[in-house]
């Protein structure tokens, strides 16, 4: 019997690195499918700035209360793992709380300390449905919000119950536990010392009046119900929204270094701009370079780092709520840019597995995901990537799409069009005579 | 009209002719030289610098739109075309320090020029007034005009988010006595006036509000009677709310540079 659940356990544990691995790969594949961009310089300030937005949560607690009740659920996650450990070796080897007779009086600190953390998990959690799904917060409504589709409805509630599922198993598993130890069932007698803990002990009422055999039978349900639950978890995760939880690391590391007002610049229209002025000669002996895409049309024409945001994004919706033009009813909502965007990528990868790698679906994200109603929707006031906790710039993905718009495909509404040619032709975006730039000088000693 | 307010506005070519550099050149912007509301501003600003004898200068008719809207809008080819002109202008003068009142002018030469081979110091005017009144220059106390009038400040985008600069803007106002209050998004939430990312030059997308009403509402609800700004564009769009709102009696915008002009009665 305890061979066959080793045997088991191996096997669900190598079925879900096999998953895991296979995902993590298309998804790393995704990501490099975006432009080279180079974020490693000033490797100090990265680091601090990663200790800070996603170890520290900086970002979250401009909210005190939600950002409280996210770092419990976070603390939780990172800490309660230290358990999952002793579990895995648990199974591999058929032992039972494999620390225990080792780590003395230090045992039941820490699974008292992994019990409070697991009940402030459980309870943040139904504190967070019922905040998406009674109180309605507006961030999260698809009446508001047309991003808000089932699909990610359906994510968030799946991981909040499965959350609350796996805290609940950890806890009757040690209620249980405890109540074969006290029995001094089996082998659970062997570690009889190890004593009650400081939640489970109010559970184990609940199991006074069963069997040993039900009880056992229980204590084995909820072990494996717990380690499977958090190995499917960890598989669900990649293809879930929740992959904040590993991405918010890389990516707030890798986070944009530059004042947030300043837009990068496009070193092949330099060269250009260059030449046309007179200011360089053409080098005779350069062979032309392969022209280009001005601007991003889909992703392969936006950066790693845009798509590696997108991949990090976890639908809160902090960047709708503060975009001015999401606010006064507008179509634009960085949270729907950023989505759509993995979106974009997911279809290309669900292309790949299904057609080979070298299919092309003839679709793009600008146009057939993002429209031009949106993009130009944006008043470029940086409140999105100002908001987000986990340092994702929509900003810069809705400038590249503005880019291709209007030098790609010369679509610009009727106004900007004349904005345009006003600057051109009389240096300034109005129709005034440059000759007259100086005129209000006249007005100064009047 | 005495001597005392005959204002001096030099430029460029005047003091490159006798040789001089000046300390600071004052980068007016398109809309500080033809807007007519903003060449108030322009001018206050103006008296303010000759108040206070700085050597300056403006670039007169050798300005030209530092390209921001063009490139916030996609068209990259004519800002680095402006932006490559200007600096040709800006570096045959020896330029080394800037001062503009148009927070998209500042973020353009600030962060965006250095790319393209222009580098100098630039400040916003907001910045500028307030070391004038940190270092003594330009003093306001006394129990002014402001002493206890109420005042909302409304942070520019590309003077706040995009470059931080948070609180020059409220020390200028708070040196001039008067009673501060904050709107509900202020400073890193602050809420944009609408006019950014080029929108100011086109008519918005269809929606349930213009942007520039939500964001007057909201510095109406403070109770404040008079709305300071820093920016052209953010003038503009407060303005029309205020019209809006047909509050414009009884509720008034200004820039900062107008109000410490009004202050020191120039």
């Amino acid at each position: 019997m305890a061979i066959l659940q080793q045997i088991l356990f191996v096997a669900a544990l190598a079925t879900a690195a096999w998953f895991l691995i296979r995902r993590a790969g298309l998804i790393r594949r995704a990501i490099q499918l975006g432009q080279l961009e180079n974020r490693t310089d000033r490797p100090n300030e990265r680091f601090s700035i990663m200790l800070r937005v996603a170890f520290g949560q900086k970002k979250m607690m401009t909210n005190l209360t939600v950002g409280l009740m996210h770092f419990v659920i976070y603390v939780g996650f990172v800490i309660v793992n230290i358990e999952v450990l002793e579990i895995v070796l648990d199974g591999i080897l058929g032992t039972h709380r494999l620390f225990a007779p080792y780590t003395g009086a230090l045992y039941p600190f820490l699974i008292n300390t992994f019990e409070i953390l697991a009940l402030g998990v459980w309870i943040v959690c139904v504190v967070f449905l019922i905040r998406r799904f009674v109180t309605k917060v507006p961030r999260f409504q698809p009446e508001q919000h047309r991003e808000m589709t089932r699909w990610p409805r359906t994510d968030a509630a799946l991981i909040l119950i499965l959350e609350i599922l796996l805290m609940t198993a950890f806890l009757t598993w040690n209620a249980s536990d405890s109540v074969l130890r006290e029995r001094e069932v089996g082998h659970y007698g062997e570690l009889s010392n190890v004593g009650t803990f400081v939640v489970s002990q109010f559970l184990m009422p609940l199991f006074a009046n069963w069997s040993d055999a039900a009880l056992v039978a229980f204590e084995r349900f909820t072990w494996w119900f717990h380690i499977l639950g958090i190995l499917f978890f960890a598989v669900y995760l990649t293809y879930s929204k929740h992959l904040h939880i590993v991405l918010a690391f890389p990516n707030t590391y890798f986070s944009d270094l530059k004042p947030k007002g300043e837009m990068k610049n496009m070193a092949d229209i330099t060269k250009e701009v260059q030449l046309a002025l007179g200011i360089t000669q053409a080098d005779p002996n350069e062979t032309p370079a392969e022209p280009g895409r001005f601007g991003a049309r889909d992703v392969r024409d936006l950066t790693w780092k845009n798509l590696m945001d997108a991949y990090s994004c976890t639908e809160c919706g902090r960047c709708t709520a503060a975009c001015p033009a999401n606010i006064t009813g507008k179509k634009l909502s960085p949270r729907k840019i950023m989505m759509d965007t993995r979106d974009r990528l997911e279809d290309i990868q669900r292309g790949w597995q299904q057609n080979g790698p070298e299919h092309d679906d003839g679709k793009t994200l600008l146009g057939d995901y993002i429209t031009a109603e949106e993009i130009n929707a944006c008043t470029t006031c940086q409140a999105c990537v100002q908001e987000c906790p986990v340092n994702i710039n929509p900003l810069d993905i809705i400038l590249q799409l503005r880019r291709y718009k209007i030098m790609e495909e010369a679509q610009a509404p009727a106004s900007w069009n004349a904005m345009f040619s006003n600057v051109e032709n009389n240096m300034a975006p109005w129709k005034f005579s440059p000759g007259d730039r100086f005129n209000w000088a006249d007005q100064v000693n009047q | 009209m005495n001597t005392e307010t005959n204002y001096q506005v030099p430029t460029m070519a005047d003091l490159a002719a006798k040789g001089e550099t000046p300390e600071v050149l004052f980068w007016v912007g398109c809309a500080g030289s033809f807007d007519d509301r903003y060449k108030k501003v322009t001018i206050a600003f103006v008296k303010i610098l000759n108040h206070v004898g700085i050597k300056f200068a403006v670039l007169g008719t050798e300005e030209t739109c530092t390209g921001d809207p063009a490139r916030r809008a996609g068209n990259e080819f004519l800002f680095q075309m402006q932006a490559v002109a200007n600096i040709q202008v800006l570096d045959g003068y020896g330029i080394k320090k800037i001062v503009t009142a148009c927070p998209h002018c500042f973020n353009t030469l600030k962060n965006e020029y250095p790319e393209l081979g222009g580098t100098y110091e630039v400040i916003h005017h907001s910045q500028f007034l307030q070391q004038l009144i940190n270092e003594g220059k330009v003093t306001l106390k006394g129990g002014g005009a402001f002493k206890g009038r109420r005042i909302t400040y409304h942070d520019s985008c590309y003077l706040g988010r995009a470059n931080k600069v948070y609180e020059a803007p409220r020390e200028v106002l708070q040196a001039l006595d008067a009673d501060l209050v904050e709107m509900k998004r202020s400073r890193t939430k602050g809420l944009c006036c609408g006019a950014g990312g080029a929108q100011y030059f086109k008519e918005p997308e269809p929606g349930r509000k213009d942007i520039n009403v939500e964001r007057t509402e909201e510095a109406l609800s403070t109770g404040a009677d008079t709305i300071a700004v820093a920016c052209p564009f953010c003038m503009t769009m407060m303005t029309d709310g205020i019209k809006n709102k047909d509050r414009e009696d009884s509720v008034k915008v200004y820039d900062l540079a107008e109000l410490v002009a009004q202050a020191q009665s120039l």
